[in-house]
């Protein structure tokens, strides 16, 4: 099992350590409610070094990630952030990714952890152009300053000045002394900024910020499910996965069909003109019970799709799910019990957006 | 960790608490804390059956559902229902709040399960 640069720092507070991706990563440390509350209202730290860092570099570099990437990435100016996936032929997901734009001849993939070797494989088996494929992953760490109060936080650190720095953008930033790859980017729905960096680094950045902010909570990988769940970002292997296709899974704006050409295209573009036969919707039930990843959905005893992910959401105190449903029964309002061990729970549909996003854009 | 002694203890972390013949079960110190804040608890309805080692309900943390099992057979006589509405009492005080009250088929069933020592080896494991 590997362990983070920060795993000494995660058991110092008192963190419960669970497996994950092959990482010994914090789950939560003292209450994951409080840990969730904190990035709404403060700010919290996430220790996300799992995730993978592959380079794309050389010549012919763009032409590789449009190759492979749903998005458009020859829009992209230098300093830039994208959100994307890689699918298969027949529009299933491969991962969900960030590519940063470093120059034409250089870009920076950010990859679920679980999928770090999947995708390195899939990038080097299409990899017929003239640039190199670099898993940078055991190299780099990672972590996620996010929360109302993130930026002012970080400008303490920096004379850089980081109100500049927008959505969606990145750049090479002096933190504290040591240099980092920033970028105003996150998975909570709040504002905030992902860090890239070396590991001592990394170590330095985390434990100083704790040590010089007491409004600054760490927070572990369940407080990021519940914070990603609520403002309906997807997580791969439940809302997106090798037999969601991004269409179904409502992230049609991570897909550019008016590209000439990029792996699934063709099936993605057959799916948007014949409409999909199924798609992510916002349940809420009525009765008691908590709906988790995986329980059927059903109507008049047929099932009609089934929970992707669940919880009673700590913002809104609403026991909801993000649940893949055929069609006609997606429609706002519509009634589905969902079979939670044998006992079956009323929901309704609704809007999937439990919780406002509260971006600096 | 708290584990009070003259309890019964189960491998999946539940109490029994034996008064004139009849039990209270509730869950362990040990396991509300690895299941983190508790949201809703899954009761089952009153003279139901139970039997020892199946699963009678469900504990939900904000994280993931857990089934409780019975360590005895017998018949529900009662049901906590203070526990639908503050599901997180389990989490506060583990051992003062019950989650069925059950009458025994039959008392040498206690024999099998774990004394407070025993349990606290098998929290260690």
């Amino acid at each position: 099992m590997k362990r983070t640069v920060l795993y000494d720092a995660h058991v110092a507070l008192g963190a419960k350590m669970v497996e994950f991706a092959g990482y010994q990563m914090p789950i939560q440390y003292r209450s994951l409610t409080d840990e969730h509350h904190a990035v709404r209202k403060h700010a919290g730290v996430f220790d996300v070094s799992h995730m993978g860092e592959i380079a794309v570099m050389g010549k012919e570099a763009t032409e590789l990630v449009d190759y492979v990437f749903t998005n458009n990435v020859r829009s992209l100016t230098a300093n830039q952030v994208v959100y994307g996936m890689f699918c298969y032929e027949d529009g299933g997901v491969v991962d969900d990714l960030l590519v940063y734009k470093i120059n034409n001849n250089h870009y920076l993939l950010v990859v679920n952890a679980a999928n770090i070797d999947k995708d390195f494989a899939w990038l080097t088996e299409h990899n017929t152009f003239d640039c190199d494929v670099v898993n940078q992953s055991d190299a780099t760490s990672e972590i996620a300053l996010q929360g109302p109060l993130a930026e002012s936080i970080l400008q303490k650190t920096t004379d850089y000045d980081l109100s500049t720095l927008t959505f969606f953008t990145f750049d090479d930033i002096e933190l504290y002394g040591d240099m980092f790859l920033v970028s105003r980017t996150g998975y909570t729905g709040e504002d905030g900024f992902e860090i890239y960096g070396e590991h001592d680094a990394i170590r330095r950045l985390f434990n100083t910020l704790l040590e010089d902010h007491e409004a600054l909570t760490p927070c572990g990988l369940g407080a990021r499910d519940t914070l990603r769940f609520e403002v309906a970002l997807p997580l791969y292997g439940q809302e997106l996965s090798a037999d969601i296709s991004p269409l179904e899974a409502g992230y049609g704006f991570a897909v550019d069909l008016n590209k000439d050409h990029f792996i699934g295209r063709k099936t993605l573009l057959k799916q948007k003109e014949e409409k999909v036969k199924r798609r992510i919707v916002g349940v809420e039930a009525k009765g008691k019970g908590i709906l988790r990843h995986g329980y059927p959905m059903k109507v008049d005893d047929q099932v009609v799709g089934f929970v992707t992910s669940g919880y009673k959401s700590p913002s809104t105190g609403l026991t909801v799910a993000l649940a893949l449903i055929d069609k006609p029964y997606d429609k706002k309002g519509t009634e589905i019990d969902c079979i939670v061990r044998n006992r079956s729970i009323k929901t309704v549909v609704r809007n999937k957006k439990f919780y406002d996003k509260n971006y600096h854009k | 960790m708290k584990i009070p002694k003259g309890l019964y203890y189960s491998e999946s972390h539940e109490w029994v608490k034996v008064e004139d013949g009849t039990a209270y079960i509730g869950i362990t110190d040990y396991a509300q804390d690895s299941l983190g804040e508790i949201v809703f608890v899954e009761l089952p309805e009153e003279d139901e059956p139970v039997s020892a080692g199946a699963e009678f309900g469900a504990i939900e943390s904000v994280k993931a559902a857990s089934d409780i099992n019975s360590p005895v057979s017998g018949t529900i006589v009662a049901v906590n229902e203070e526990l639908e509405d503050n599901p997180e009492l389990i989490n506060e005080d583990p051992y003062e709040n019950w989650i069925i009250k059950v009458e025994l088929d039959d008392t040498s069933e206690l024999n099998k399960l774990m004394d407070a020592d025993a349990y606290a080896e098998h929290c260690e494991e």
